[in-house]
């Protein structure tokens, strides 16, 4: 799966030029503030949106060429569409909703594929109720299976939470992680919460005022001091991939292997060799020159400091090296010029807090 | 209860509501469709031109009508010859005219639940694989609905009182063209006819009551299936 993109659109003051392409599977994050142009760029790859200039290709199958002339409609593009604002037909039932691209899909679901996206996000209880009398976080998930059965080609998810309130919003991305797994199609998910990039993309595509600014890993990027600069948001900790190595590692803990060393964290209902995805914040990481002996924290990571960054003026953010991955610690100034700290050293860092997603 | 002429009056009327309410709804929604998607030169001077009936003397509308549609004229005479269609002196021309008279309540109706309609809605079903027709069918006309039955009834209602534009067309025939206002005019035209004309406006205001009320209801029981 490759989706290539080139556009080139003026509005007033505000122009658009942005290429990049998509060569794995997964989730892709468009992410950038509001008004960098990402949803300009997920409704032009959708068909909604003519730009003046550019060129599309979905798996090599051009869809938009302006010097061609060619603009495929989105009936005929047939990528599946989520908005933040769920747009579900207020006259049909959850199930008729559900059905609606089913039934003019050219290659459609069978009855057992249907139930299994109906389980998939929850939806048995809701199938004969209107859209009116649905919350906003069963809407979006409504809208999420609505666009999965029209057995698209990829999925086009437009701040599918950005609606939502911060616990509906945690009660959606679960559903979106299972999708993900899942489900095993190509998204495209355009957001301005960094959050939400470290918890569900594979890749980044990071825009700024109509341009693109960086593209890379998710892995690679989001606990990187320049991207998060580039990017005028506070950086990730941390964020990498780990796999089960002891279920029951003692003490109500389990041991996670990654490309640095071992994490534990609580008690984890998976099973060895299961792939996690694990995240920290900056102000969860401690730096000390020393090993340091009694101390609550259970994760001190032997660490190398590769950049310093100045952040305001009382902070600081120091980006490590630990293995083959990336950290980052904010701590204060004060701290910074106490140890003396400086590309090059080594030392230990001291993870407070760890979260632990699928995947 | 009613004799047989204040029946035949009753019935005349409603027949000629009907088929003009009928007759005139697709094109009302044609039209509202064409204003409500297109931008083209000349579209404000076309809104009041479809507008006009509202507004002219409805002696006027009879008088055009009959220019047009009279079975000496052109038009009149063509249809006539080709189609066997007849409105001079028929209870059909007065449905023409009725129709005509009320087109401006129906257009408008529609106009105004064509633009309350999300542009996002009809977006999303055209990425689930639905095509124009499709999308009218299934979307645009499911949600429109309210004000279509909310246009048709008004125009309904309009069309059992139009007066002016059905006798100047096609007269005052009995079992014809004669409808309850024409009813009423003729019995006041008749020497001791008040007893009569009280009678058949009577009448009137019980079938407008009952009007009122089936259109309440019917707008109830349309957005609780819509449920907006």
């Amino acid at each position: 799966m490759t989706i290539e993109v080139a556009l080139v659109h003026r509005f007033g003051t505000f122009a658009l030029d942005a290429t990049f392409s998509i060569g794995k599977p997964g989730v892709t994050a468009l992410f950038g503030p509001s008004g960098a142009g990402k949803s300009t760029i997920a409704n032009a790859i959708a068909g909604l949106f003519r730009p003046a200039e550019g060129r599309i290709a979905i798996d090599g199958r051009v869809v938009f060429d302006s010097a061609a002339g060619i603009f495929l409609p989105p009936r005929v593009r047939r990528i599946g569409c989520v908005f933040q604002d769920a747009r579900l037909f207020p006259h049909m039932s959850v199930e008729n909703n559900l059905r609606f691209g089913w039934r003019r899909a050219s290659e459609r679901a069978t009855e057992n594929e249907f139930a299994r996206v109906v389980a998939l996000l929850g939806l048995d209880a809701l199938l004969a109720r209107k859209p009116a009398r649905l919350s906003g976080g069963e809407k979006s998930r409504v809208a999420l299976g609505r666009a999965l059965l029209s057995s698209p080609t990829l999925l086009v998810l437009d701040e599918p939470l950005a609606a939502l309130d911060e616990a509906r919003r945690n009660e959606i991305l679960p559903w979106l992680e299972r999708l993900r797994d899942e489900a095993a199609l190509p998204m495209i998910y355009v957001t301005h919460a960094i959050d939400e990039v470290a918890r569900l993309s594979d890749s980044i595509v990071l825009l700024r005022e109509g341009r693109v600014a960086a593209q890379g890993s998710t892995f690679d990027l989001l606990p990187d001091i320049e991207f998060s600069g580039a990017a005028g948001a506070s950086p990730v900790g941390a964020v990498f991939p780990a796999t089960v190595a002891a279920e029951h590692a003692g003490e109500g803990l389990t041991k996670l292997a990654f490309d640095g060393g071992v994490i534990l964290v609580p008690q984890l209902d998976r099973k060895p060799g299961a792939k996690l995805r694990v995240r920290f914040k900056a102000e969860d990481v401690m730096l000390a020159r020393a090993a340091p002996g009694a101390i609550s924290a259970n994760n001190v990571l032997s660490a190398t400091v590769t950049v310093v960054r100045v952040t305001d003026e009382a902070h600081a953010d120091v980006q490590l090296a630990v293995g083959g991955i990336k950290i980052v610690s904010r701590i204060t100034r004060a701290s910074l010029a106490r140890l003396d700290i400086r590309p090059g050293l080594q030392l230990f860092a001291i993870v407070k807090s760890v979260t632990v997603d699928s995947r | 209860m009613l004799t047989a002429a204040e029946s035949e009056a009753l019935l005349l009327s409603l027949r000629i509501s009907l088929v003009a309410v009928v007759c005139a709804l697709p094109f009302a929604l044609g039209a509202a469709l064409a204003l409500t998607r297109f931008r083209f030169p000349g579209k404000t001077l076309l809104v009041g031109i479809l507008h006009l009936p509202l507004v002219l003397p409805p002696v006027v509308v009879g008088f055009l009508l009959l220019i047009v549609f009279g079975t000496r004229e052109p038009v009149g005479g063509w249809l006539l010859a080709h189609l066997g269609l007849r409105f001079a002196f028929s209870w059909t021309g007065a449905a023409l005219a009725a129709g005509l008279i009320t087109f401006p309540f129906q257009l408008r109706a529609i106009r105004l639940a064509l633009a309350g309609l999300d542009k996002g809605i009809g977006e999303i079903a055209e990425t689930l694989g639905a095509g124009p027709l499709d999308r009218f069918v299934n979307i645009v006309v499911p949600l429109a609905l309210p004000g279509i039955i909310a246009g048709a009834v008004t125009a309904f209602a309009a069309s059992l009182g139009e007066f002016g534009a059905i006798i100047t067309f096609v007269s005052n025939i009995p079992g014809e063209t004669q409808t309850l206002p024409l009813a009423i005019y003729s019995a006041l035209q008749t020497p001791g006819g008040e007893v009569e004309a009280a009678r058949l406006s009577a009448l009137s205001i019980f079938l407008a009551l009952v009007g009122v009320t089936f259109a309440e209801l019917a707008d109830r029981r349309v957005r609780a299936l819509v449920a907006q």
